[in-house]
């Protein structure tokens, strides 16, 4: 009886108290306790050097902290259109991160080539990208609409590796980035005020790029937020996520709003690309971790669901940056990984289960 | 069609085809034969994969994590340990079973039926490629290089001198694989893999223990699987995460029994009859390709986009491959021949 | 001892009752029939039975063993079979394939199965449609697949849910007269969802009536025809009584 009315307590001190020894276990010199001359009481002393070890990497645990939240807010994006896809066509896109790679080459070449600001230039990539995602869905997905489920999931992956090999094809493997000319030092917002970049809040580092992409994907998310909630357009998308037939019954054609949520999914990649080149590179290969952990975004915050592609976007971000202080010397993306695992297995409805979008 | 359902009748096939494939090494060059070997080995892993994505209908996104784990295992027990390949790779195969079989428990207890697993697998091939490219004790991204010996050794899998004996050994891996294939087919397991893929609630009532057979499917699929990408290690002499974990390698092993038709004993076969030549001709296209082309000379990827759009097309256009499709084809050829005297499908009443 | 004991068994589905504090046993050897308006119960019923969904209140015994919290396969293997009331063949395989399934339960080795699966095809009807692919049966022909998959694997009590809907009068016949035979020659026990009062009249050695999720008559046809609860459960609902 008291395990279930508690069971979400339960579970998250466990997972806090596990989290604590694993950091415990790795980064405090509780070794030393074990000495003959250690002084005092076993845990006393663990305690003793695991405020030391604080002390002296604060800043790292803080800069992981920060850098984590602001990518996280650029994943939540990429999870966000990922999951109204799913909601709506019920297909995992698994092309979504090869189409993030194309909204990176986009977002060079206007650079590059034109000189187009990144961020100025999303009124371009944006509807390019938006404009892609129809085309794709019209001329690649539709067809296949009554074919097995798993057919279609095939589809996108083929589609993927063309996508990603035309890429490597035209841009071979050679890393490409930009790199602004402003936002270092001083910089002044709109006129209005001037900013020393980079920022050190709590002493860590905080750099223009990573925010203005954390600013941007949050506005980007605003907007579609409100197209969703308060347009009728919106409404429809959410109505056919959550009952298909239902929707169709009330006269909302189906087939277009399965191509225009593809489309908003795809332009909201596009829009994290924008968001994301100025302090990442375009190559090939580029979309793949933006793939995989809008994957287990969308499972940690139940697939369907927007507002659980947000929070499992910061809770992925920050895991990710976290992964090396509780693990050091492996990957960012073991933590990543586990709390995959530990979704299926304990909760595969996601956070928040299949909600409206 | 129990003409076509028998024991036998497969298994004389595979003898026969067996037979065929033992004598070509006689009169082909050594080019001809490296692409006979990869023919062979293309048909062995997508017969392997066919076992789970094709009977049990559970498609398989991401083989390559079982693939991977198979090539590290036997190299890295190669390479540190001295432990001969054929020991290593039937650890491998332990692995790559225990991995599949948590992996199907985990995404085969609850939900949403199909996207669950199908994200799965695709999502634990990736993951175990992005670990793979940070792990020191494994070369991180640079990957590992089997050790040259000068010669030829069976007892390490290693035939620098007489690459025929690649040939011999992946045969073997084919023949063995197919039998197992043919065998499972016809038995209590393949029917109730089969009867699950058709309608789970069904096979339930009829006393199959869904889940348990599912797991077993993968299971077995992920161990034939690790097993083949030991080989490529032993073949290639190098490995690294991308490509052996890379969604490319999922792609190719399931392109040959999806365009030969899952499901079948011998779809992986002919796919994989079918569509080397194909890919050989491609990779010849771009090592000299014709002048207004002359951009994509050298260039990488060709081969690899051509698997992404046969994939599409497959897809679209054929979605049971060819053997699955072929008998429809029978069929319209045969009334049309016939005239359709009015030979209805639908039966009168029994 | 009764075969199978429901005792008190209540299924909810958040608000709705759909099975209300229902009781009753099935004897070894008889035939039972189940009957009442659409939405009484009968299915769900069936589905606690089954395994496919759990009570929330009661027990539901088979040879003395309880059945609550089987899943549905391992209610299978202890000797309980079901059909579906929508049939769901195997549509990539052929009939005896299909049956072949329901054989392995209790046959190991593919060739009894086989042997089995056979004659059983053989014994329903469908052996000139043995190797044709089950979808390409008609709605007689399914309804006969079901049973013969059902059968093979051996159960000593099957519940079977409106195997009539949707076949025509002189159809329903005939498959009655298959229900019979297979009850006689495999010493079946039967527990029987129909509308069709005619069907349920002929086979059964008792009627059960179900009704908003309560068992309102249980006793020999003849009875339950002419009881003034049961009528009234069904005025102004037509049923079927097939006009020979």
């Amino acid at each position: 009886m008291l395990w279930k009315r508690y069971r979400g307590w339960f579970i998250g001190s466990f997972i806090v108290l596990s989290l604590m020894g694993i950091l415990i276990y790795n980064q405090v010199d509780w070794r030393a306790c074990l000495e003959a001359d250690a002084e005092g009481f076993f845990p006393v002393c663990v305690a003793e050097n695991a405020v030391t070890w604080y002390d002296r990497y604060d800043v790292v645990v803080k800069q992981a902290a920060v850098s984590g939240l602001l990518i996280g807010g650029v994943y939540g994006l990429v999870a966000l259109g990922l999951t109204m896809i799913f909601g709506v066509l019920e297909i995992i896109n698994f092309a979504h991160g090869a189409m993030m790679t194309i909204g990176l080459y986009v977002t060079f070449v206007l650079y590059d080539s034109l000189g187009i600001d990144p961020y100025l230039g999303m009124v371009i990539t944006v509807p390019l990208l938006f404009a892609l995602g129809l085309i794709t869905y019209r001329v690649v997905i539709h067809p296949a609409r009554n074919a097995p489920h798993h057919n279609q999931l095939l589809l996108t992956l083929g589609l993927s590796l063309l996508i990603e090999n035309v890429l490597l094809l035209a841009f071979t493997a050679t890393p490409r980035s930009i790199r602004l000319p402003y936002g270092r030092g001083e910089t002044s917002i709109f006129g209005l005020f001037e900013v020393d970049f980079p920022l050190r809040p709590f002493g860590a580092t905080l750099q223009f790029p990573q925010l203005m992409a954390f600013v941007g994907a949050l506005v980007v998310t605003g907007i579609l937020y409100l197209i969703l909630q308060r347009s009728d357009l919106g409404r429809a998308i959410r109505a056919t996520s959550q009952d298909r037939e239902g929707a169709a019954i009330v006269g909302i054609n189906t087939n277009w709003i399965n191509m225009v949520t593809f489309g908003i999914g795809t332009a909201c990649v596009g829009a994290a690309a924008a968001l994301v080149l100025p302090f990442f590179r375009a190559e090939p290969t580029a979309g793949n971790i933006f793939n995989i952990t809008a994957f287990v975004i969308v499972v940690l915050g139940g697939m369907g669901n927007a507002l659980g592609a947000l929070l499992g976007g910061l809770i992925i971000g920050l895991t990710q940056e976290m992964s090396l202080i509780f693990f050091p010397g492996s990957s960012k993306l073991i933590g990543v990984f586990a709390i995959f695992i530990l979704v299926l297995l304990f909760r595969p409805q996601g956070l928040l289960g299949k909600a409206n979008s | 069609m129990t003409l076509f359902r028998s024991f036998q009748r497969d298994y004389v096939i595979l003898a026969i085809v067996g037979a065929i494939f033992c004598i070509f090494p006689a009169f082909t060059n050594q080019f001809q034969l490296s692409v006979l070997i990869l023919l062979i080995y293309w048909a062995y892993l997508g017969t392997a994969w066919n076992i789970m994505g094709g009977y049990a209908g559970q498609f398989s996104f991401g083989h390559a994590a079982f693939f991977g784990i198979g090539a590290y295992t036997s190299t890295v027990l190669f390479v540190n340990y001295d432990i001969s390949p054929w020991i290593g790779m039937m650890v491998g195969a332990g692995f790559a079973a225990t991995f599949g079989a948590f992996m199907g428990f985990l995404t085969f207890r609850f939900g949403v039926k199909g996207h669950f697993f199908a994200l799965a697998t695709f999502a634990f091939a990736e993951m175990l490629r992005l670990i793979a490219q940070d792990l020191d004790f494994i070369g991180s991204s640079i990957g590992l290089s089997l050790p040259i010996i000068g010669g030829d050794s069976w007892r390490y899998m290693l035939f620098e001198d007489s690459p025929v004996n690649y040939y011999w050994v992946i045969l073997l891996f084919l023949v063995v694989g197919t039998a197992i294939s043919i065998w499972i087919y016809h038995s209590k397991i393949g029917y109730y893999l089969q009867a699950l893929r058709e309608d789970e609630e069904a096979a339930s009532a009829l006393g199959i223990n869904v889940l348990r057979y599912k797991v077993l499917a993968v299971a077995i699929s992920a161990a034939l699987t690790a097993l083949g990408g030991s080989f490529f290690a032993q073949r290639f002499t190098f490995i690294d995460p991308s490509l052996v974990f890379g969604v490319a390698v999922s792609i190719e092993i399931l392109l040959r029994p999806i365009f030969g038709g899952s499901g079948t004993i011998w779809g992986p076969l002919v796919g994989a009859i079918v569509l080397t030549p194909l890919e050989e001709f491609t990779r010849a296209f771009v090592r000299k390709p014709p002048e207004f082309l002359s951009f994509i000379q050298g260039r990488s990827g060709v081969d690899v986009m051509l698997f992404g759009v046969i994939v599409i097309i497959v897809v679209i256009y054929m979605p049971d491959g060819l053997v699955g499709t072929f008998p429809t084809w029978v069929e319209r050829l045969r009334k049309r021949v016939r005239g359709d005297n009015g030979r209805a499908t639908q039966e009168a009443t029994p | 001892m009764s075969l199978l004991t429901v005792s008190n068994v209540t299924k909810r589905f958040g608000g709705l009752v759909a099975v209300d504090n229902v009781s009753l046993t099935i004897e070894e050897g008889e035939v039972l029939g189940l009957i009442g308006p659409n939405g009484a119960g009968k299915t769900t019923l069936f589905n606690a039975i089954s395994g496919t969904h759990i009570p929330e209140e009661g027990d539901i015994t088979f040879d003395g063993r309880t059945l609550i919290g089987m899943q549905p396969h391992e209610v299978c293997q202890l000797g309980l079979a079901r059909t579906f009331q929508i049939v769901k063949p195997f549509a990539a395989l052929n009939v005896v394939d299909n049956v072949k399934v329901g054989a392995f339960l209790r046959n190991r080795n593919a060739r009894d199965a086989e042997a089995k699966a056979r004659e059983i095809v053989d014994f329903v009807g469908l052996s000139d449609h043995a190797e044709r692919p089950a979808k390409n049966l008609t709605t007689s022909g399914r309804k006969r697949l079901e049973l013969a998959r059902a059968l093979a694997t051996e159960p000593r009590l099957m519940l079977l849910d409106e195997v009539m809907a949707g076949l025509t009068p002189t159809e329903s016949r005939q498959i009655v007269q298959v229900i019979k035979q297979i009850k006689d020659h495999y010493h079946l026990t039967l527990l029987v969802i129909e509308h069709v009062m005619q069907a349920i009249m002929t086979l059964s050695d008792r009627v059960a009536v179900l009704h908003h999720g309560q068992l309102i008559a249980i006793d020999n046809p003849q009875k339950i025809a002419s009881d003034s609860a049961v009528i009234e459960a069904y005025l102004g609902k037509e049923f079927e009584f097939a006009n020979d």
